[in-house]
């Protein structure tokens, strides 16, 4: 060591004294923000050196975390995935919920809807074997089911009671080989009788050759069974097949469609109409325009006019005519006509002999669409 | 270096380190100092002469001792700058510091008692003591000083010129071997 000093002594002794002489500029010097060199040197220094220190620690504790300690991160990870599939069992339960809850409450909308008396059922079960096509509905005979009551959703018909137990019925679905209904179709009234054939489509029989039904046309309840009240959906024509003395008619029957949870079943059907089909150049209805508020002067057009700025332009007609003066007329800067007078509303001695908005006799409206003819008399019993 | 050049351009070191009374080490170097002061008040164009550095340069090449170069230059260099105003101390400091110590350096290994020697260090000195200077003052104290060349080097021919004359009248205050 001493040698080491003894060789390096005059370079030493250099250094020292030129970090002396630095050491005294730094103290007196200020910079032009009144700060003192010393610090500036100090701080010009240190925040390198700082800097590669942080950067250093950073990068080691980044290493430390993104590498050396990504045990943490497959925990995270298996964690994170246990929640992912227990949120997406949540997720699916919850969409089932909110189904159950949409049929439940259309359910409940069409019970209150339909004039016929319906009880609400759940299905609990279904038939033994692979072809049944037979379900297990939570109302008996204690909540007044009997056998041959029919089977509804509101989208169509389900099938009927066959057997009514003290707690529970067994429901014949309308896709059993033995299950026969009376349908018409919606557009030419086709009358034909549905029967299930163990799949997933039933067949119209006796529908003549000469009968139009159409593929995509909706069949619903004749009445003609005594079971079904009339006007029911049954379902949609799939496939038409000409044959001879009676045409081959499938159909989905619509009452399947969402899958079966909750029915109704008819204690007392009524007949109802089945709906017609819309033309497509139906007419279109305008409806009648609000009336006019407290204290605002109803202005009635004189002619066919419908629209608030015809009215506002025969009102301003109006104006003009009362106080002689003609619009467009007239140099710039001349005094315009008063629109604040009330002037007599158009037509208004004449409301009592003229008809009312909305009337046939005004071409603001026009006419309506046929109203469907009123229901049959409900069938008593079975 | 060869042994034979070694020989050439120092000889015996020994023999030849001048020395010099303390009086002398000491009123030489203020009286350079002085005179950079006070004639260039009547003389202005004899401001241009740099004594005190001269003087530097002169007692670290004779006296050959590193140490002792940084330490005159050192002292020198911090008295020039106390007695300048706007001048904060160590800035004339640390560059006599550093020729004195490189002066010293040369003066260990060549021949320093020939004029034209002499001429080329004074001469080499000037400018390095110019050129750091304006470094340290950019580096240090961040002005944006020029640094004009040619005038430092016609400056550093006079200096050259002046610094021989004046170590040859240094000479004769040497102690006697």
């Amino acid at each position: 060591m001493e040698t080491l000093l003894n060789r390096y002594r005059n370079i030493t002794v250099l250094l020292l004294v030129i970090f002396a002489q630095l050491v005294l500029i730094a103290v007196q010097v200020r910079n032009d923000q009144d700060v003192r060199m010393v610090r500036v040197w100090s701080i010009t220094a240190i925040t390198p050196l700082a800097r590669v220190l942080e950067a250093v620690r950073g990068g080691t504790s980044g290493f430390f975390q993104n590498y050396i300690l990504m045990h943490d991160a497959r925990a995270d990870n298996r964690r994170l995935q246990a929640d992912l599939d227990r949120l997406k069992m949540e997720n699916q339960f919850l969409k089932t919920e909110i189904s159950t809850a949409d049929r439940a409450k259309a359910l409940v909308a069409f019970q209150q809807r339909t004039q016929s008396r319906t009880i609400a059922a759940r299905v609990i079960a279904a038939g033994a074997g692979a072809s049944s096509r037979v379900v297990f509905v939570d109302r008996g005979s204690g909540s007044g089911v009997e056998k041959g009551m029919a089977v509804v959703t509101p989208d169509g018909i389900v099938g009927k009671v066959i057997a009514a137990y003290p707690t529970a019925s067994e429901v014949m679905l309308v896709t059993d080989p033995e299950f026969a209904a009376g349908v018409v179709s919606q557009k030419n009234r086709v009358v034909g009788t549905l029967k299930g054939q163990g799949q997933s489509t039933c067949k119209v029989d006796y529908v003549p050759s000469e009968e139009k039904v159409e593929v995509g046309e909706a069949f619903f309840t004749s009445g003609d069974d005594r079971i079904f009240p009339k006007g029911f959906p049954v379902g949609v024509v799939r496939v038409v097949r000409a044959s001879s003395p009676y045409q081959e008619v499938l159909v989905e029957p619509s009452g399947l469609d969402r899958g079966l949870e909750a029915v109704l079943i008819v204690l007392e059907g009524v007949h109802q109409a089945i709906p017609e089909v819309a033309p497509a150049n139906a007419p279109i209805y305008l409806g009648t325009p609000p009336p006019p508020a407290s204290g605002e002067q109803a202005v009635q057009p004189a002619g066919p006019v419908g629209t608030d700025a015809d009215r506002l332009l025969e009102k301003y007609r109006q104006i003009g005519a009362a106080e002689n003066h003609k619009f467009g007329e007239g140099a710039p800067g001349t005094k315009p006509p008063d629109f604040n007078i009330k002037v007599p509303p158009a037509g208004a001695g004449a409301d009592a002999a003229t008809p009312g908005r909305g009337d046939a006799a005004n071409p603001a409206t026009v006419q309506l669409p046929a109203k469907p003819s009123s229901p049959a008399p409900p069938p008593r019993g079975q | 270096m060869t042994e034979y050049g070694d020989r050439y351009l120092v000889g015996n070191q020994r023999e030849q380190v001048s020395r010099f009374r303390a009086r002398v080490m000491l009123a030489v170097p203020l009286a350079a100092i002085l005179f950079q002061v006070y004639v260039p008040r009547f003389l202005e164009f004899l401001g241009y002469l740099e004594l005190p550095l001269l003087v530097t340069i002169y007692f670290a090449l004779m006296r050959r001792s590193q140490i002792g170069g940084l330490f005159i230059g050192a002292f020198i260099g911090l008295a020039q700058d106390s007695l300048s105003i706007k001048q904060p101390l160590g800035m004339f400091g640390i560059v006599k510091t550093l020729v004195g110590y490189f002066a010293a350096s040369v003066g260990l290994r060549i021949d320093v008692e020939h004029s034209v020697i002499r001429f080329l260090l004074t001469f080499f000195f000037y400018f390095f003591h110019q050129f750091l200077y304006w470094v340290l003052a950019r580096g240090l104290l961040g002005r944006q000083i020029p640094f004009e060349i040619q005038l430092t080097l016609v400056l550093g021919l006079l200096n050259a010129v002046v610094g021989v004359t004046l170590f040859h009248f240094l000479d004769k205050l040497r102690e006697p071997a």
